[in-house]
């Protein structure tokens, strides 16, 4: 199925990411009539003030009423030409420069954003285009930001030790937890594997005994030098 | 303490409801379950009773749609639900794959471990049958014209003393995990001060430390 990522690879696609953001409420306007929708796929980890929604009930729809709904409806009704999309608080200029500036003074610190800010902002740049203001300046805004922040993973790698067992992180997006994840994996399994005295012990072994063990990547075995 | 640790501040709001007064819907606990099992390096427990649920909501859902079909309703409504509906089976469908890959992939060490009570009916009928096969197709195309004491599908022959055929998940590993609640001090490595995890930060944790925590329901991995 499309979509389905390979779990060895990375444990996210990129889509799959998308699909968890497409959840997230935003407000719209629409411009038809249309029923109260009893849906099934309702999130309900919710920002504050979306608290007051009745489970699984969007609408009715009214012309100009504003109504919240999930970011997949507002796109696929947008994609019909049938709502305006506001655009969220955090996604005006204003909010993203002092977030960029934030972001810029703070080098050991991420300033706190949506935790699909990445998708969401992509998905209404891609699709509802006419509906924000400035579009090109949030744009380059966002990418901005997200620059500097990774600038910060990079930086947070670097401090990466073999006296590291945990790392805690605050305010990370999915996106970005989904790009890191291999990097700071493999860094700290790396720096397990060589750091652990069994494993020196064990490599030891292996080498009297040529002993093959077990791997959990699927049944293989050292080939004997030539 | 010896962990680097960045971030300080406030979440974003999201979070600060009180998992108490915030309900859940079947969808959310389908999600939840669907990132724990994708980002788990082993297989966890099926979630039978969600799975029945949500196959049960999908089938009205295609009930519905099919009513508003056949008595000719508004098409915008109509393909609404329907993307309702793809969306709800996409999850369900994604979180049966997924665990049927790791089922393939790890189903000698499964049927020999506590990780077979895991499993559903169906899929230890699955397992069942996808062992039998791959046993009989391996002695067919190459066990059987292998020397003797090399025939075995567990071991590479027969001096080994332990099964070391036998593909087995990577617990050894680290997994980004948040915590729904705060776990209190929690012993993290040998010879390290216990830590406290609080809810809203991210961490990455050392799988095996946390995975009570994960089969408990109180930490979910991300």
């Amino acid at each position: 199925m499309a979509g389905q990522s390979d779990p060895s690879l990375s444990m996210f696609s990129a889509a799959e990411v998308e699909f968890l953001a497409e959840d997230e409420m935003v407000e719209i306007v629409p411009n038809l009539n249309m029923d109260t929708l009893n849906l099934i796929c309702v999130n309900f980890i919710f920002f504050g003030y979306f608290l007051s929604l009745s489970q699984g009930d969007f609408g009715p729809f009214r012309p100009q009423m504003a109504t919240s709904v999930p970011l997949w409806l507002a796109v696929a009704l947008k994609k019909r030409g049938k709502c305006t999309i506001r655009c969220p608080q955090w996604m005006s200029v204003e909010k993203l420069t002092q977030v960029l500036e934030a972001e810029r003074d703070s080098p050991a610190q991420f300033q706190p954003l949506p935790f699909h800010y990445v998708e969401i902002s992509r998905l209404l740049f891609d699709n509802a285009r006419d509906d924000i203001p400035d579009m090109y300046m949030a744009r380059s805004l966002i990418e901005d930001i997200r620059d500097v922040r990774f600038h910060k993973f990079e930086s947070g790698l670097e401090k990466i030790s073999s006296s590291t067992h945990v790392v805690k992180l605050k305010n990370l997006s999915a996106m970005e937890v989904n790009i890191v994840r291999p990097f700071f994996v493999r860094a700290l399994q790396a720096f397990a594997k060589h750091d652990s005295p069994q494993m020196i012990h064990h490599q030891q072994d292996a080498m009297s005994s040529r002993q093959a063990h077990p791997q959990d990547d699927g049944p293989r075995r050292d080939l004997r030098r030539r | 303490m010896a962990s680097s640790s960045e971030g300080l501040g406030l979440g974003f709001g999201s979070e600060d409801v009180d998992p108490s007064i915030a309900m859940t819907t079947d969808v959310e606990l389908l999600k939840r379950a669907w990132r724990n099992e994708k980002a788990a390096p082993e297989i966890l427990q099926f979630q039978h009773e969600l799975v029945q649920r949500s196959s049960e909501q999908v089938q009205l859902m295609e009930e519905t749609v099919e009513d508003f079909e056949q008595n000719g309703a508004d098409p915008l409504t109509v393909s609404v639900y329907q993307m309702d509906l793809d969306r709800m089976q996409f999850l369900l469908r994604s979180y049966l794959r997924i665990r049927l890959q790791k089922i393939v992939k790890y189903m000698i060490h499964i049927s020999k471990s506590e990780a077979w009570s895991r499993l559903s009916e169906q899929e230890q009928k699955f397992s069942k049958r996808c062992m039998d096969d791959m046993e009989k197709h391996l002695n067919q195309s190459v066990l059987s014209r292998l020397p003797y004491g090399y025939q075995s599908i567990l071991k590479q022959s027969i001096s080994s003393e332990e099964d070391d055929m036998v593909p087995q998940p990577h617990l050894d590993t680290y997994v980004f995990c948040k915590s729904r609640t705060p776990l209190g001090a929690l012993q993290i490595a040998d010879g390290e001060d216990p830590m406290d995890v609080l809810a809203d930060f991210l961490y990455l944790f050392h799988y095996k430390s946390i995975r009570s925590f994960v089969e408990s329901g109180h930490v979910d991995l991300f």
